[in-house]
């Protein structure tokens, strides 16, 4: 799939779809739990002072993980 | 009303719900005052219930901890699982987030399956609505063929009526049948659940407990907690592991995906399948900013929110102190009345002593920072309920991780006394929301470094004497030489004795909301209720039981009458040398009172010296002399062991015992200024001292409980260790200067 990208370069304030997950375990469930499956639409909508973590908004509420996270999940940028 | 109806069996009610969804308001708005907090047997999560009356029945309410998913590998979520599984309310209320439904209903699907009859609360409907959202209840209550109600339990609105249904629903389920819901999780899996449901039923394994089909469903989300009770149950769970492992591979094989993966997927899918049914719709105004995010926009932002959160942190100190003070002189004054009162009620001799220097004194030290504690606890309470305690550990996870630690290791630092005034023992049970063994361990061990709310007296009591002009400045760093204190050591550790991997930062960073007076009201009083009742309880004895070591054994009976013999000469003497200076029968009575006195101390000191208690302290000395630490001071820090609020009512307790004088109650403070052995150097090593040594023994036995007992001898030695170094250095360097 050469349109997604890691989400951890999805630039602040862009929309992306989530395509794939490819964390096992405990932290795959997590981020599940969270509401975040292949389909959700996620915008970037915050970086912590240091750059890490990174806050994202989804069904309605914003969620944070740490960038090495954020490594895990692939998306497709929404055409702006 | 019916008598009939007063004896029954109350009708138990589970709140189950997101964090952030609002649950605690409700239960709140519900219970008002008539709830009480505890712990599950056994383990540490906190347990709320309260009893209402509704319709002529008695409810039974119990606030299950605030849960994502029933899938256990929290504390907190396998206690929700357990109760609910185990204990099988009549009903469970589903508090929901209006505005993050589709999130929210993830757990209702959960608890669906599990079989218990819910009913859905819709809440924060008005804040739903402000977004833009638009939810049809009627419909959702149809697709899901359960009741559903909206509230705002923050103003109270619909909480009688959600209350009437919970209460019906709960009737109309006595009967305890469960009927669990069945969705799909499509060709790949069906068959084999449908498959392993069988071979559960066949067995009865585990179904006691859990539906059939459940159980197998935890089998393929390899749900530790499950696995587990599976193996102590039988050789089924054998049966059950290798069809799962089977399953998983193949699912790996062909889609690439873990069976855990496909499942939550066709949750989601379930859900969305009833929302696009015209349940959730939303007026199209996606371009609209919330509130929420303009304000995180400054106050997380990259300069600006850091500097935001040290005056916050800082705020909270002034306020504490500068409007504390006014309550906490009503306070001491109050013991002051008390003290002598007693004094003068009570004839000289043990009695007297015991309850004016052993209770009075010593409860009233802990008593009298009850205001400043309050007014903290407050602000903290301020903090998590409006959502900036979220943010803080969100801008702070980036440092901590460094550290070894995870962003939420922040409300447990914070609750042990962080912001100065917390206690270590709620925090280090904050502690059990951190996931990782290992980070809970390095929390755990650093958490009690905090200016916890018994050390706080202390630093209050030195810095008032010796930094008078710069009272909060001196507090904020010893609290920043706590947190420092704290993060080293985490550090240390992670990279010695707790290596291993951090722990996902995946969280929620719930909207701004203006708290509720009474959820803040609640909060407060529950919190320093524990200090109180502490005050109460462990702190009047371990007073009296010291009282007891400072008093006995008494001074041999020749000194004590020397003593006595000196008390009638200087009064003698006094008095004729008053009378040849030709002085006022109210002088005369003041010179006779204050030679009396003078005796009297150095009697005291006498006596003191001779007791057990004088007895350990000078024993010390010969080591903590290094640190500028006389007798008194290692009496108190021994006994500050017990209980570090010990530490000041000792100090008050072996400087004003054998007190004859009742009016002559001058503070402690003063004392202390007046000995020219307590310099600024003692005073400096002392407050490092009491921050880092040994946690007192209530958090030594939590630290047990949430860890075992070698970690909790190993917290006690080296913070002893630690802060004996610390207090030798400071000394030594101050005095050379």
């Amino acid at each position: 799939m050469p349109d997604t990208i890691c989400l951890r370069h999805l630039p602040l304030g862009s929309k992306a779809e989530v395509r794939r997950i490819e964390a096992h375990g405990e932290l795959g469930r997590r981020i599940r739990d969270m509401g975040l499956v292949p389909g959700t639409e996620v915008e970037v909508i915050g970086r912590a002072p240091l750059k890490d973590p990174v806050a994202l908004r989804l069904k309605g509420f914003t969620l944070t993980l740490r960038n090495n996270e954020a490594d895990f999940i692939f998306v497709e940028p929404a055409e702006s | 009303m019916d008598t009939r109806k007063q004896g029954e069996k109350p009708l138990v009610i589970a709140l189950a719900g997101n964090p952030n969804a609002g649950k605690t308001t409700l239960f709140n708005a519900i219970t008002g005052a008539r709830q009480h907090v505890g712990n599950y047997p056994g383990i540490t999560v906190e347990r709320k219930e309260g009893c209402v009356t509704c319709g002529g029945h008695k409810l039974h309410l119990v606030d299950l901890p605030g849960t994502y998913s029933l899938t256990a590998y929290s504390q907190e979520e396998v206690v929700a699982r357990e109760f609910l599984a185990h204990e099988r309310p009549n009903a469970v209320i589903h508090v929901l987030n209006a505005s993050a439904l589709e999130r929210n209903l993830y757990l209702t699907v959960q608890l669906l399956e599990l079989g218990a009859p819910v009913l859905l609360a819709l809440n924060m409907m008005d804040e739903a609505r402000a977004h833009g959202w638009h939810v049809d209840s009627e419909k959702l209550s149809r697709l899901l063929d359960l009741p559903v109600s909206e509230t705002i339990a923050r103003t109270g609105k619909g909480v009688d009526e959600l209350l009437a249904k919970a209460g019906e629903y709960a009737r109309e389920n006595t009967t305890g049948e469960w009927k669990p819901l069945t969705i799909s999780y499509g060709p790949d899996l069906d068959p084999v659940i449908d498959e392993m449901a069988q071979t559960i039923e066949r067995d009865q394994f585990l179904t006691e407990r859990y539906p059939a089909r459940w159980t197998a469903i935890k089998y393929l989300e390899r749900d530790d907690a499950v696995l587990e009770q599976g193996r102590k149950a039988g050789d089924t769970a054998h049966k059950l592991e290798e069809l799962a492992k089977r399953v998983a591979e193949h699912c790996r094989a062909t889609l690439n995906m873990d069976p855990e993966a496909i499942i939550a997927d066709y949750r989601y899918g379930f859900i969305s399948s009833i929302l696009k049914q015209g349940v959730l719709t939303r007026e199209d105004r996606s371009e609209r900013i919330m509130l929420s995010d303009k304000l995180d926009n400054v106050l997380t932002q990259r300069l600006i929110g850091p500097i935001i959160m040290v005056a916050v942190l800082f705020a909270i100190y002034h306020l504490t102190f500068v409007i504390g003070e006014v309550p906490m002189g009503w306070v001491e004054s109050f013991f002051g009345f008390m003290h002598d009162t007693a004094a003068a009620a009570l004839p000289d001799g043990l009695l007297q002593s015991l309850v004016v220097s052993g209770i009075i004194d010593g409860v009233g030290g802990v008593l009298g920072f009850v205001p400043l504690i309050m007014i903290m606890f407050f602000c903290i309470a301020f903090l998590e309920d409006s959502g900036y305690m979220a943010r803080v550990a969100y801008m702070l996870d980036k440092v901590f991780n460094f550290f070894g630690l995870h962003g939420s290791s922040v409300m447990p630092f914070i609750i042990s006394g962080g912001i100065a005034g917390g206690c270590a023992v709620p925090g280090v049970m904050a502690a059990r929301t951190l996931r990782s063994p290992k980070e809970k361990i390095a929390t755990v061990l650093t958490a009690p470094f905090m200016t916890c709310g018994a050390k706080l007296p202390v630093f209050i009591l030195l810095v008032g004497v010796f930094f008078p002009t710069h009272q909060a400045l001196a507090l904020f760093c010893i609290s920043m030489a706590g947190w420092t204190m704290a993060l080293l050591t985490s550090k240390l550790l992670r990279c010695t004795v707790v290596r291993g991997p951090s722990t996902p930062f995946v969280l929620e960073l719930p909207p701004y909301r203006l708290p509720t007076f009474r959820g803040l009201l609640i909060h407060t009083w529950e919190r320093t209720w524990q200090y109180i009742k502490k005050a109460g309880t462990v702190i009047l004895a371990i007073s009296i039981l010291l009282w007891a070591l400072m008093t006995f054994p008494t001074l041999p009976q020749e000194q004590a009458a020397r003593y006595e013999a000196m008390t009638e000469t200087a009064q003698t003497e006094t008095l004729a040398s008053a009378e040849a200076q030709g002085l006022s029968a109210e002088e005369t009575e003041e010179l006779v009172a204050a030679s009396v006195e003078a005796v009297s101390n150095e009697h005291a000191e006498a006596s003191l010296r001779h007791s057990f208690a004088g007895r350990i302290g000078t024993a010390l000395e010969p080591v903590t002399q290094w640190a500028g630490f006389d007798w008194r001071l290692n009496i108190a820090l021994v006994g500050g062991f017990a209980a570090k609020e010990v530490v000041i009512s000792t100090l008050g307790t072996s400087y004003s015992l054998g007190e004859v004088d009742p009016e002559a109650t001058g503070s402690l403070a003063e004392r202390l200024e007046a000995d020219p052995n307590f310099t600024v150097a003692t005073a400096v090593a002392l407050m490092i001292f009491v921050l880092i040594y040994a946690p007192c023994f209530v958090t030594v036995v939590t630290i047990a409980r949430e860890t075992n007992w070698g970690w909790a001898v190993f917290s006690t030695v080296y913070s002893t260790i630690t802060g004996f170094i610390l207090a030798v250095v400071l000394y030594q360097a101050i005095s050379a200067v």
